[in-house]
C-alpha cells in the first residue's frame, strides 16, 4: 500500500501535465511546449513558497505561471496560425533558459539555496498527489458528459463542423490551452515542492515529452493516461528493486518498456479512433 | 528584393533579439556584446570554439531543415544523434587496430548510417501507419536515451573506467587536428559540405523539387504524380543521417568517448538553428555560426556575469517566437492585400 502511493507522488508531476495534454490534444493543440510550463511552474512555485512561506500557495502560483505561458503560446500558435511545432519548442527554450538563467543570478552566484516549508503529511500520503486520479476522473467526464467536453472533441476532430454551429474554435482551443498550462505548471510546482522539496536547472528533465508521449499511450482519454502515468512511475521504482535483488534484465529496459511498448501499439494499430483528427493542424477559417 | 528585405529581417531579429535577453537578465547590453564577439572570434581559440560548436548545430539543422521541408516533423534529433555515435562506437570496438584512413570514414559512415536507420523507423511509422513523426520521434528519443543508459554501462563499456563510459578513441580513430592548441578538428569541414550540396539537393534538383512541393503541399503532390510517402521516408533517412554525423563531430571531434551524458542536447539545440536558418541550408550556415559563437562566446562571458551558456537557450526561443509572429503578420497583411 504504502508502495502505491509513492508511486502515484512520483508519478504526479507527469500525471498533472498529461491529464493537461490531454485536454490539449483532444482540441487539436499539439502542445509540445508542456516542458516550458512545467518549469516555469516549478520556478514560479519555489519562488511563492519561499517568500510567502506557504507550499500550497506556491502550488497556486505555479498553475497561474503555467496558464499564463501556455497563453502567451497559444496566442501566437493558435490565435496568429503559427505553426504548433515550433512555437512550443522555442517555447521550451525560452522556458528552460529563463528559470536557469534567473536561477543562477539570483541563487546559485550567491550560494544560496531556495528553501521553503514542505507539504503536510496525512498519514501516508499529503494532499496534492491525490488530486491526480480525482483530475483525470473530472476531465474525463467533463469531456464525455458536458456541452464543454463535447466542443473540445468535436474541435479536434473537424473544427469547420464546430464553426458552423456558431462557436469560435480559436477560443474553444485556447481555453484548452490555458486549461492545459494550468495543469503542467501544476505538475512542474509540485516537482519542485512536494518532490524534490527544491529548485534546480531545467529540473523537468524532460518529463514534458514524457507526458506527451503518455497521451498517446493513453489513447487520449484521461483515465487511461494516468495509469499509463503511473505505470512509468511503477516501472522507475521497480528499477531500484531490480538492482538490489539483483535481476538478470538491464534496468534501462525496464526504462524503455512503456515508450517502446507505445511505438509497438502505433506501428500495430495506429492512432486509433481516438486520435484527434485535426491534432495539430492549424484552423484557418471555414473551408 | 524580397530576399533581401528578407535577410535583413533576420538579421535584425537576431540582433534584437539578443538586445532584449540580455536587458532582462540586466546585463550590460554593449560590454556584454562586446565580450561575446571577443570570445567568439577574438583570437584563434576564440575562433575554433565557435566552428567547433557551429559543426553540430549546423548538422542538425540541415537534418531538421530537410526533413520539416518534406513535411515530417522530426525532432527526434536527439535520439538519431545518440543512436549514430552508438554506432560509431560499436564499430570502433569491433575494429580499432585498422589505420586512421580506413577507420575514420567507416565510423562517420556507421554513424550516419546508424542515425538514419532510427529515424527511418519514425519515416516508416508516418507513412505506412499514419502515426504522428512528432510523437513517434519523442518516444524515439527516450528509447534511445535508455539505449545509451545501457550501452554504455553493459556491452560497450570499458571496464578500466570507473565511471561508466565506452572506450577512449585512439588517435587513429580521430578527427584530423592541425593545431594541437586548439581544438579545431577535420570534422568540421563535414557540415559546410553538406550544407551546399543539401543546397543544391533542394533547389537544383528534380528530387528536390519534388520534395518541397511535397512538403508545400500533399495535394499538389499527388495531382504531379508524385508519391510523397517515399520522398517523405528520404527526407527522414538524410535527416537522420545529418543528425548521426553531427554525433560522428562531436564524438570523434571532442569528447573522445561516449557516456550517459554524451550529447550536451546537440540533437534538440539543432531546432532553433534551422527555424532561425529558415529552413534554407545556406540560411542554416549563418544562424549555426551566430548560435555557435553566442555559445563559444558566453563562455567568456560568464567569468564576469554569473549566467553561463543558457541565456543563450532564451535567444533562441525568443528568436524564433518573434520570426513565427512576424511571418504570420506578413502573411495577413498579404491576404489583406489581396482580397
Amino acid at each position: 500500500m504504502n508502495e502505491a502511493l509513492s508511486v502515484l507522488m512520483f508519478a504526479a508531476p507527469v500525471s498533472f501535465a498529461a491529464i493537461g495534454d490531454a485536454i490539449a490534444q483532444r482540441s487539436g493543440v499539439l502542445n509540445i511546449g508542456i516542458e516550458g510550463q512545467m518549469l516555469f511552474g516549478a520556478f514560479t512555485a519555489a519562488i511563492v513558497a519561499q517568500s510567502t512561506g506557504s507550499p500550497y500557495l506556491g502550488i497556486a502560483a505555479s498553475a497561474i505561471a503555467g496558464a499564463l505561458f501556455a497563453l502567451l503560446l497559444g496566442a501566437i500558435s493558435i490565435g496568429w496560425n503559427a505553426d504548433q511545432v515550433v512555437v512550443g519548442t522555442a517555447g521550451t527554450f525560452v522556458a528552460i533558459g529563463a528559470t536557469s538563467t534567473l536561477y543562477r543570478q539570483q541563487f546559485a552566484s550567491t550560494g544560496q539555496a531556495i528553501t521553503f516549508p514542505k507539504l503536510d503529511n496525512w498519514g501516508l500520503f499529503e494532499p496534492i498527489a491525490i488530486l491526480t486520479p480525482i483530475a483525470a476522473i473530472i476531465v474525463a467526464l467533463a469531456m464525455a458528459k458536458t456541452w464543454w467536453g463535447l466542443r473540445l472533441r468535436a474541435c479536434g476532430e473537424r473544427p469547420e463542423t464546430l464553426a458552423n454551429f456558431g462557436k469560435n474554435p480559436l477560443r474553444v482551443r485556447l481555453a484548452a490551452m490555458i486549461l492545459a498550462g494550468a495543469l503542467a505548471g501544476i505538475g512542474g510546482g509540485y516537482l519542485a515542492i512536494g518532490v524534490a522539496e527544491a529548485f534546480t536547472e531545467n529540473m523537468t528533465q524532460g518529463r514534458g515529452f514524457v507526458a506527451i508521449a503518455m497521451v498517446t499511450f493513453g489513447r487520449w482519454k484521461p483515465i487511461w493516461v494516468l495509469c499509463a502515468c503511473l505505470a512509468i512511475g511503477w516501472l522507475e521504482s521497480l528499477q531500484f528493486a531490480a538492482q538490489a535483488q539483483g535481476w538478470n534484465v538491464p534496468f534501462q529496459f525496464l526504462l524503455a518498456a512503456p515508450y517502446f511498448v507505445a511505438l509497438v501499439v502505433l506501428a500495430l494499430f495506429g492512432p486509433g479512433a481516438s486520435a484527434p483528427a485535426s491534432l495539430g493542424l492549424p484552423y484557418r477559417g471555414p473551408k | 528584393m524580397k530576399r533581401y528585405s528578407t535577410a535583413i529581417l533576420y538579421v535584425g531579429i537576431l540582433v534584437i533579439s539578443l538586445a532584449l535577453v540580455l536587458a532582462v537578465f540586466q546585463m550590460p547590453i554593449a560590454l556584454s556584446m562586446t565580450r561575446l564577439a571577443e570570445g567568439a572570434f577574438g583570437d584563434k581559440y576564440g575562433v575554433s570554439r565557435t566552428l567547433v560548436k557551429a559543426t553540430p548545430l549546423l548538422l542538425v539543422a540541415l537534418g531538421m531543415t530537410i526533413a520539416w521541408r518534406a513535411g515530417m516533423f522530426n525532432i527526434g534529433g536527439e535520439g538519431q544523434f545518440l543512436v549514430g555515435g552508438l554506432a560509431a562506437a560499436a564499430l570502433f570496438q569491433r575494429v580499432h587496430d585498422l589505420p586512421s584512413w580506413l577507420l575514420v570514414p567507416s565510423m562517420t559512415i556507421a554513424a550516419a548510417l546508424g542515425g538514419a536507420g532510427y529515424a527511418m523507423f519514425a519515416g516508416w511509422l508516418a507513412v505506412r501507419r499514419g502515426v504522428n513523426v512528432v510523437i513517434s520521434t519523442i518516444l524515439l528519443n527516450f528509447v534511445a536515451i535508455q539505449l545509451l543508459g545501457w550501452l554504455t554501462s553493459g556491452p560497450l563499456r570499458e571496464n578500466s573506467q570507473r565511471i561508466p563510459q565506452t572506450e577512449v578513441l585512439t588517435s587513429n580513430a580521430r578527427y584530423f587536428q592541425w593545431d594541437r592548441q586548439i581544438d579545431l578538428h577535420a570534422g568540421a569541414v563535414l557540415a559546410p559540405i553538406a550544407a551546399i550540396a543539401l543546397w543544391f539537393w533542394v533547389y537544383r534538383t528534380y528530387p528536390g523539387l519534388r520534395l518541397r512541393v511535397v512538403g508545400e503541399s500533399p495535394t499538389a503532390a499527388r495531382s504531379a504524380k508524385i508519391d510523397p510517402k517515399r520522398i517523405q521516408l528520404l527526407a527522414m533517412a538524410v535527416s537522420g543521417a545529418l543528425c548521426g554525423l553531427a554525433a560522428a563531430t562531436d564524438y570523434m571531434g571532442v569528447t573522445g568517448s561516449i557516456d550517459k551524458g554524451f550529447s550536451q542536447q546537440w540533437g534538440f539545440l539543432g531546432i532553433p538553428v534551422a527555424l532561425v536558418g529558415g529552413l534554407h541550408p545556406l540560411g542554416c550556415v549563418g544562424s549555426a555560426v551566430y548560435f555557435g559563437a553566442l555559445l563559444a562566446g558566453s563562455e567568456s562571458l560568464s567569468r564576469f556575469a554569473s549566467s553561463g551558456p543558457t541565456f543563450v537557450y532564451v535567444v533562441q526561443g525568443i528568436a524564433v517566437l518573434a520570426l513565427v509572429s512576424v511571418q504570420s503578420w506578413r502573411r495577413k497583411q498579404e491576404a489583406a492585400s489581396l482580397a
